[in-house]
């Protein structure tokens, strides 16, 4: 029996297949795992793990993370947010009168990166029809320069596509153990929802993956993640 | 150390690393017995504990950054609960607008241009930002305009410190960034070492050379409970303690009393 945090690592290694270079942040252990289950499967993939503990990729600093995505050399960047919206803008800064950490690199990445949106809690509180603040918005007109941007949006109940011709969301397929109306009743901005199916379950090969070499490469990094899930 | 944190004034604006960039933990305690005021912090880019516990302690009226987190540890207590009540002002950032702001100031010019942020709610915010044609574009082609930012102060701590002046910070470069554009530069270093650091090939690239250098001061674990890496890792027992105990001001001064009062240093917080 897959554990959440392993169907959802599944589905995002899924997502991000054709990457060459990918970037993940200090507090995403599962986009970490997911780009370690790829690794462990032969794929070559360059996995830039910023805040590494030890190791650090850059000898430039921290701008090197972003003179180095905004010559397009990372493909796919994860951005979460205090608040999601239909359009995919992202908030990381205030909401509902409380205050959250900031907007960290997302004005920037979500600009120049192919983006996962990646949040685990799925409630209208986060899920909302409108961001109270936008710290990086999920379209631009077209007169601005912009490579990257929403791909698809992970959450603890269900993926969504983002489809940019229309800006606006479409349910792709549900977890197993929740269902379409579950989605729908915990969403809330409005979505495309034809032909929604249930998120696959992860292979034993690849749960085989993910508890042995996958646990082992990210202990280091993320201590009390593996601890939580693996231990 | 005393005499370190005494020459940075009062409403000064200090620019600080994040938690996993050699952060000057120690020299923040000597700020907060010091009783400083009005201390405007900038986050290069980010910044954690350090931050957390200087606006608990009631020494800073704004903090101008891109994240204030405890990362593993959660939400930053003391800073999330000053916002919310109005406490300080808060100025946010992106990341990258915080390197191009000081990077404009490294090179003497009054802004540089940015990619992306447009449309996010930052750019209103920002009276030193402005969205203007690229004038080599033929097309309509918006770019964001940073104005350089030069901080009174740039606070750290290093490996070492030589005999020449100059200090070692390794691969943190943005450390570097923040001495080449800050006013003043203070550093507390883990050791101090013979020589002349930038006469060794192996060493100079980590070096920020002692032009930069205003006043340096020995602190043995000096970024306790964060990291200094190779010599010892962050103490992660002790900041999920912290964030435990900060989350009411009872604990939070309780917290000072222990380990910023009384100075104590142990992995396990009574």
């Amino acid at each position: 029996m897959a554990r959440p945090e392993e169907l959802l690592a599944c589905l995002i290694a899924r997502l991000i297949a054709d990457a060459s270079h990918v970037a993940v942040g200090a507090a995403s252990p599962i986009p970490a795992a997911a780009c370690e289950l790829l690794r462990a499967r032969g794929k070559a993939l360059r996995v830039t793990r910023l805040h590494k503990r030890r190791g650090n990729p850059f000898s430039e600093g921290s701008r090197e993370l972003f003179d180095l995505a905004g010559q397009g050399r990372i493909d796919y960047f994860f951005l979460g947010g205090a608040q999601i919206d239909g359009e995919a803008n992202i908030n990381l800064v205030r909401a509902e009168g409380r205050r959250f950490p900031g907007s960290f690199g997302s004005a920037f990445m979500y600009f120049v990166c192919r983006t996962i949106l990646f949040r685990e809690e799925h409630s209208r509180r986060v899920l909302v029809p409108r961001v109270e603040f936008i710290s990086a918005p999920g379209w631009s007109p077209p007169e601005v320069a912009r490579r990257g941007g929403p791909v698809a949006l992970v959450t603890g109940k269900a993926l969504f596509r983002w489809q940019s011709e229309k800006r606006r969301f479409r349910l792709e397929s549900v977890h197993p153990g929740h269902a379409v109306a579950e989605v729908r009743e915990a969403t809330g901005f409005d979505y495309d929802a034809a032909d929604a199916h249930e998120t696959p379950d992860p292979a034993a090969p690849e749960l085989e993956l993910l508890r042995g070499p996958v646990a082992r490469e990210l202990a280091g990094d993320y201590p009390e993640f593996v601890r939580r899930v693996w231990s | 150390m005393d005499a370190l944190a005494a020459r940075i004034a009062d409403g000064a604006f200090v620019a600080l690393p994040p938690d996993y960039s050699l952060p000057p933990m120690e020299a923040v305690r000597a700020l907060i017995r010091r009783k400083a005021t009005g201390l405007k912090l900038l986050g290069v880019p980010v910044l954690g504990v350090s931050a957390d516990l200087l606006i608990g302690a009631g020494c800073v009226a704004e903090v101008h950054s891109s994240a204030v987190s405890l990362g593993e540890a959660g939400l930053a207590p003391r800073f999330s609960e000053a916002a919310e009540r109005g406490e300080i002002k808060v100025v946010d950032y992106t990341c990258p607008a915080v390197h191009t702001a000081l990077q404009a100031t490294e090179k003497g010019v009054p802004f540089m241009p940015l990619r992306g942020v447009l449309g996010s709610d930052l750019v209103r915010e920002h009276a030193d930002w402005r969205v203007e044609q690229n004038p080599f574009a033929a097309v309509s082609d918006p770019l964001l305009l940073v104005a350089a930012l030069v901080p009174d102060v740039a606070l750290f701590h290093a490996r070492w410190a030589d005999e020449a002046g100059n200090v070692w910070v390794g691969r943190r470069r943005e450390l570097a960034t923040i001495a080449h554009a800050a006013r003043r530069t203070y550093v507390t270093v883990e050791e101090f070492r013979a020589g002349d650091m930038l006469d060794d090939e192996l060493l100079a690239p980590g070096v920020i050379s002692s032009t930069y250098v205003s006043g340096i001061a020995r602190a043995e674990h000096g970024a306790w409970p964060l990291g200094v890496a190779d010599v010892y890792a962050i103490d992660d027992a002790h900041l999920a303690a912290y964030a435990k105990s900060a989350r009411t001001r009872e604990g939070f001064e309780r917290y000072l009393d222990e380990f910023v009062w009384q100075g104590r240093k142990s992995s396990l917080p009574a």
